[in-house]
């Protein structure tokens, strides 16, 4: 059985020690320490530039690859801490999915789009794909809608099913760890509401980062919310985190109160 | 003058200059095409040129001129694409991409009989491969590698940042998200420079004089010598050997590339339509 799954067993932990980031000679985070939740959502909130998507792209190190970053401090995901030098990216990758703020899907089939990742980890039987196409369709309840249709170019379907696309194109992986960076930010209302369900439903079993800007977004879906700020000097700092409850309705910080009220106004 | 005045004589000497550009091309197409397309006939593709091209058709140097293109294509596409994703995949912009960089540059620039001379000397002659299809096509691969690696280089530069990031996410190792994501995207680009390349190559006649040589004879091997079809038309024409025949190799040549440029069209359209 899957340790982590098992019961009694440490559960899986993701999350920052100290974290601070510089691209170049700009520090755009500073000491952040954040210890998340598994298998619920955790929002990131905070004012344009402060750094909510830096540190999400810490947790799938893609922030290596922009040139000239430097991380300092811990981001343990399954409490190993992946900014060690033998951390084998490409595994961690896999097991950290991201959905991006547009829908950025291949210009090929729907099918096609979803069996990406799988090749690209050795699985060639056709079958076996087959299988996690529907799958990862039924998990975002894009079966239904595109079953058949596979053949289809991807992006001739609307934007808020290629958003669900892209969210089943990163289940395809089986990733346990889904970071999405301000994922509805495209959509019409109706389809943010739709990802927000299905967003509700994956935290059953998947542990969900999401940055937003949208505050009512993050109080309807999220367990945990994770306030940023700038400094005087521009670099990220973790103001407060708490449940969202909480921050929304009693935060404990002056810039908190101040950023909320403000966006909700 | 008022402005709407000078608008509208703007508007008129433009017109005026694209029309006279388009005009002059047709014009140059139509007089070959018609000086020449009633020449070809079956015995034209098929028979060795005789009498040094007064007899006969001029089947050799279609031969030649196919197997001079497919050499240097066939040498120059890996190389050059290679390069090109070397300079924007796998380095930093530095001394040495900007060193690649300007030698590629003013390579494209040097005329073509100074490669011809390269040729000549280096294949030709050092490397013993005397007048043949493989000095030919080696040199015609060292011209248009330039062309190939800075149109691949545009066109991998052009594919959207968003392809490398999902490949990157979903676990992709460098190597796959260059084969999988970043390839298919800039296939179109590079095939226009291949294009290009095989352009140059039908067309050329310095280079390939000196390094293929200009034997009538059917090729047997990369090793023989070979007159391409553009060496045909010049020497035809300038020697007066047979006019008649030279107008009906040039419009050969015409009708060759233009089903080149089509065809790689269709095939790029194909391709990018997949996705649409
Ligand atoms: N590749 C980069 N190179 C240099 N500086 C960067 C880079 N990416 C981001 N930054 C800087 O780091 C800071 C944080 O950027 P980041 O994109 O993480 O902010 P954000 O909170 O996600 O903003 P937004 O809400 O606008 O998406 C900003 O000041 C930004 O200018
Ligand atoms: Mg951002």
């Amino acid at each position: 059985m899957d340790e982590r799954t098992s019961p009694g067993q440490k559960d899986f932990t993701i999350g920052t020690e100290g974290v601070s980031l510089y691209y170049g000679a700009f520090r755009a985070l500073r000491d952040v320490t954040l210890e998340i939740q598994p298998r619920s959502i955790t929002a990131i909130i905070g004012p344009s530039g402060c750094g909510k998507s830096t540190l999400l792209r810490l947790f799938n190190r893609m922030n290596d690859l922009i040139p000239g970053v430097r991380v300092e401090g811990k981001v343990l995901v399954d409490g190993a801490s992946v900014y060690d030098r033998d951390t084998d990216v490409v595994a961690l990758r896999k097991r950290v999915g991201m959905v991006f703020q547009k829908p950025n899907l291949f210009p090929s089939s729907v099918r096609d789009n979803l069996v990406v990742g799988p090749r690209q980890h050795g699985l060639k039987n056709e079958a076996q794909l087959s299988e996690i196409v529907e799958r990862s369709l039924r998990q975002v309840a894009l079966w239904d809608e595109v079953k058949d249709q596979l053949k289809r170019p991807a992006q001739s379907l609307s934007v808020g099913q290629q958003q669900r696309l892209c969210i089943a194109r990163t289940l395809t992986v089986e990733p346990e760890v889904i970071l999405m960076d301000e994922s509805c930010s495209a959509l019409d209302p109706e389809s943010t509401l739709r990802i927000e369900e299905l967003m509700h439903d994956l935290a059953r079993t998947y542990t969900i980062l999401t940055v937003t800007h949208n505050m009512e977004q993050a109080a309807r879906v999220s367990d945990m919310s994770a306030f940023l700020m700038m400094d005087e000097d521009r670099a990220g700092t973790l103001v407060e985190y708490a449940p969202t409850g909480e921050i929304f309705s009693n935060p404990k910080d002056k810039r908190t109160e101040a950023y909320i009220t403000g966006r909700f106004g | 003058m008022n402005p709407s005045t000078s608008q509208r004589i703007a508007k008129v000497v433009i017109w005026a200059a694209a029309l006279l550009v388009i005009a002059v091309l047709l014009a140059i197409l139509l007089f070959i095409l018609i000086k020449g397309v009633p020449q070809i006939n079956w015995q034209f593709l098929t028979q060795i040129p005789r009498n040094m091209g007064r007899d006969g058709g001029i089947s050799s140097t279609i031969v030649g001129t196919l197997l001079v293109t497919a050499v240097a294509v066939l040498v120059a596409t890996p190389f050059g694409v290679g390069t090109a994703f070397y300079l924007t995949e796998y380095t930093k912009e530095s001394r040495i991409t900007r060193i690649i960089r300007f030698s590629a540059e003013s390579l494209a620039g040097i005329p073509s009989i100074v490669f011809g001379l390269f040729g000549f000397i280096f294949f030709v002659m050092y490397l013993k491969l005397g007048w043949s299809i493989l000095s030919g096509g080696l040199t015609m691969a060292v011209m248009i590698l330039p062309t190939i690696i800075r149109t691949s280089e545009e066109a991998i530069r052009t594919v959207p940042a968003p392809f490398r990031d999902v490949s990157f996410s979903l676990g992709g190792t460098k190597w796959q998200t260059i084969v999988r994501a970043v390839f298919p995207s800039a296939l179109p680009g590079i095939a226009v420079g291949v294009i290009l390349g095989i352009g140059r190559c039908v067309a050329e006649t310095a280079a390939v004089i000196l390094t293929a040589g200009s034997a009538l004879r059917m090729p047997t091997s990369l090793f023989s010598p070979a007159r391409t079809m553009a060496v045909h038309f010049y020497i035809m024409a300038r020697e007066g050997i047979s006019i008649d025949k030279a107008y009906g190799t040039a419009a050969l040549l015409i009708i060759l590339i233009l089903i080149i440029n089509v065809g790689a069209n269709l095939l790029v359209n194909r391709f990018v339509a997949k996705g649409k």
